[in-house]
């Protein structure tokens, strides 16, 4: 029987070491790791927040903080100012956040170009990293598929101040258990530095990103 | 540029190429812009992390630790994505990784591919094999459309039409997007770009990736980009096709918290890409139903096997290094003649081509070490210079005229009187090639025989009338003459 492609570069690859390793030896290995970079908060809880914000209007998304009972009052302001109507939104999103005056239609595995023709989407939020003004989408009740957050040329993505770590660390501790979910990091909206390094906002992805912070009572 | 592939078996050696990339004044112009732009924004996002220098440490260590159990990682990474219902393939060689590519697009039945950018599927033209098999790819990130369209070649492993000013694209988008209105402005190139690709994003129903990181732990994917074409090749197709070398595994979901905080700030100088995607395996309804990776050696277990050349494989591909050469600022990327240029493609090239092609390469560095220096995982590309032009001497053997000459140096340097003898030679045999400048400085500007690779690239100034030692000798006996 011919050996198997698989079977050659394992062994190629054991050749190179010297000898095949096993699932002990590569733990002991890799708790030896030094780590020895910043992975806890060292900012306040205030301090953590508003170095969201700061971070996100650098990256060109467009932020307001608002307590739990004004958010339904920030989205319609927000979409009214966006001129948007027709959104689509991922099932499960918490109803009492959307306002009255605007069609939300609710994601029933929509083709592309069906998305394509909505004036924007509104999800909610896994969490938020204070560091990198990132916020981070995973297929979880009120953030859906990655397509109905990709396609529609707006975004609005409600944030939970309870939920907004400071470091890339923490995120990725509290992202562990749900890992295998298809998951999604963004930093502003999308942008390309591809023509003389020059940042320009909006290419494929929403070109227009709007987060409501929303405050713990 | 023309539009033949980028193939180190083929191309020209490094000095001819630079000579002529040095008399592009355009080029070399748009260049020195782009990484001067990048490595500012990289200093910036680097100075404002206190914890730099151990984040690089971490990142190095991962790496190197990850190589040394790269069988048991790539088989966990393989039964975890198997798991998730991905289906993974191994290839020796870019041809057998091509061919598995275009059987599995023949296999989804589609004449046409949506691709993100991806340096493996340049490294193995796999665009011209999928041409050849009739199967139309759509490059869809910016400088790569720029490069596809304007039958260009990748000069930067981050921003490949980096060598592009904004009017040549314009030029590009107005002949090939049939857009003869189109403005110059960055903002009307991009939006001509959103207007060309959109429909193909919606239309096209296979796509094909790179992979920034294989998670062995979870079977998991991830790939970082700016524009967003990265998330549609990857969520509204049917079928993906990711396509990775075997260095691209890391051991644990965890160490994406280093690699995703040394990676952005290195490339393009952000502290977070805008997107970053990680899937695992199939999920429906959300993205593709069925999912390919290919695991590709390509001489990458020659690397693996080479002590002093293994730390190349732990390259994140940040493009760092090649903002920083001082060589690759001057000459650019294609005069490196392979889709890996600067610092890294210097040492990875040779290596990927099993040191028979591209032996000019180790030697297009001054060893200044400003790679070194900025590499986010800590690679020391002069050392593996260094080990490579060694390796380069020894293959070509010891008895040609380097090699001689080398030895003759040997023996002058250890005894005064023959080096005294050979500078006294020296001076007269170069009498003849010596020509004066205007403040009577000497200057040789060609020289013999193998000497003439040094006056190939620059002008050597003629030797001194007298020596240190003989100007010092006659002093201190004119002291003693005048009875100090």
């Amino acid at each position: 029987m011919a050996t198997s492609s698989r079977d050659v570069v394992l062994g190629r690859i054991r050749a190179a070491l010297g000898a095949a390793t096993d699932a002990s030896a590569a733990s002991a290995g890799w708790s030896a790791i030094r780590r020895g970079y910043q992975r806890t908060a060292t900012r306040d809880r205030e301090g953590v927040l508003e170095l969201l914000v700061d971070r996100l209007l650098d990256y060109d998304a467009n932020v307001v903080r608002v307590g739990r009972h004004e958010v339904q009052e920030s989205v319609s302001r927000m979409l009214t100012a966006r001129g948007v109507r027709r959104l689509v939104v991922p099932a499960g999103m918490i109803p009492e956040n959307l306002p009255g005056g605007f069609e939300f239609v609710a994601d029933e595995g929509f083709s592309a170009a069906e998305l394509d023709a909505f004036d924007g989407v509104v999800t909610e939020s896994t969490l938020a990293i204070a560091e990198t003004g990132t916020v981070v989408l995973q297929h979880a009740p009120g953030q859906g598929r990655r397509a109905v957050s990709l396609v529609p040329d707006y975004h609005l993505c409600l944030v939970s101040a309870g939920r907004v770590v400071e470091t890339v660390s923490e995120a990725m501790d509290r992202l562990h258990a749900t890992a295998d979910l298809a998951t999604t990091f963004f930093s502003g909206p999308s942008a390309t530095a591809d023509i003389e390094m020059t940042r320009i906002k909006g290419v494929h992805g929403p070109r227009f990103l709007d987060v409501i912070l929303i405050d713990e009572d | 540029m023309s539009g033949t592939a980028l193939d180190p078996r083929t191309a020209p050696t490094f000095p001819m190429a630079a000579k002529t990339m040095m008399g592009d004044t355009q080029l070399r112009k748009n260049v020195r812009h782009a990484t001067d732009v990048i490595q500012a924004k990289r200093a910036r996002v680097v100075d404002e992390m206190p914890d730099w220098q151990e984040l690089r440490e971490s990142g190095k260590q991962i790496r190197q630790h990850t190589m040394e159990h790269l069988d048991f990682y790539l088989e966990e990474f393989e039964s975890n994505c198997t798991k998730a219902g991905g289906v993974v393939h191994w290839a020796k060689d870019a041809e057998e990784a091509r061919r598995i590519i275009v059987a599995l697009v023949k296999a989804a039945g589609a004449t046409e591919v949506i691709k993100i950018k991806s340096m493996t599927t340049e490294e193995i033209q796999l665009n011209s094999a999928l041409e050849a098999a009739g199967i139309h790819p759509y490059e869809t990130d910016l400088a790569e459309l720029i490069i596809q369209l304007g039958h260009d070649q990748p000069s930067h492993i981050v921003v490949p039409a980096l060598h592009k000013n904004r009017q040549q694209i314009r030029e590009i988008f107005q002949r090939e997007m049939n857009l003869p209105e189109l403005g110059e402005t960055p903002q009307d190139l991009a939006d001509a770009a959103r207007q060309f690709l959109r429909e193909k994003f919606l239309r096209v129903t296979t796509g094909v990736s790179g992979a920034n990181f294989l998670i062995a732990e979870t079977g998991g994917v991830c790939i970082v980009e700016s524009e967003g074409n990265g998330r549609m090749c990857l969520t509204l197709p049917e079928t993906l096709i990711t396509v990775a070398g075997i260095d691209k595994v890391v051991p644990r979901f965890e160490d994406l918290e280093v690699l995703l905080q040394l990676l952005p700030r290195s490339a393009t100088g952000e502290r977070m890409n805008p997107y970053n995607s990680i899937w695992t395996g199939v999920n429906p309804p959300d993205g593709p139903r069925e999912f390919h990776v290919v695991l590709m050696d390509n001489a990458r277990t020659e690397i693996l096997g080479d002590a002093e050349g293994r730390q190349t494989l732990n390259c994140i591909r940040c493009g760092a290094c090649q903002n920083a050469c001082p060589v690759y600022r001057q000459t650019g990327g294609h005069a490196y003649g392979s889709v890996y240029a600067g610092p890294i493609g210097a040492i990875l090239t040779p290596q990927l081509q099993e040191m028979h092609h591209a032996q000019s390469l180790p030697y297009a560095s001054s060893l200044c070490g400003a790679c070194y220096e900025v590499c986010p995982v800590k690679i020391n590309i002069p050392e593996v210079l260094i080990h490579l032009r060694n390796k380069v001497v020894k293959q070509n053997g010891m008895l040609n005229a380097e090699a001689l000459a080398m030895r003759a140096m040997g023996m002058i340097f250890r005894s005064e009187s023959r080096f005294r003898a050979a500078q006294r030679m020296g001076r007269m045999a170069e009498a003849p090639l010596v020509r004066k400048d205007g403040r009577g400085e000497g200057w040789i500007g060609w020289l013999p025989g193998l000497l003439g690779g040094w006056t190939q690239v620059r002008d050597l100034q003629a030797m001194p009338e007298e020596t240190f030692r003989e100007w010092w000798e006659k002093r201190e006996s004119k002291e003693v003459a005048s009875g100090n």
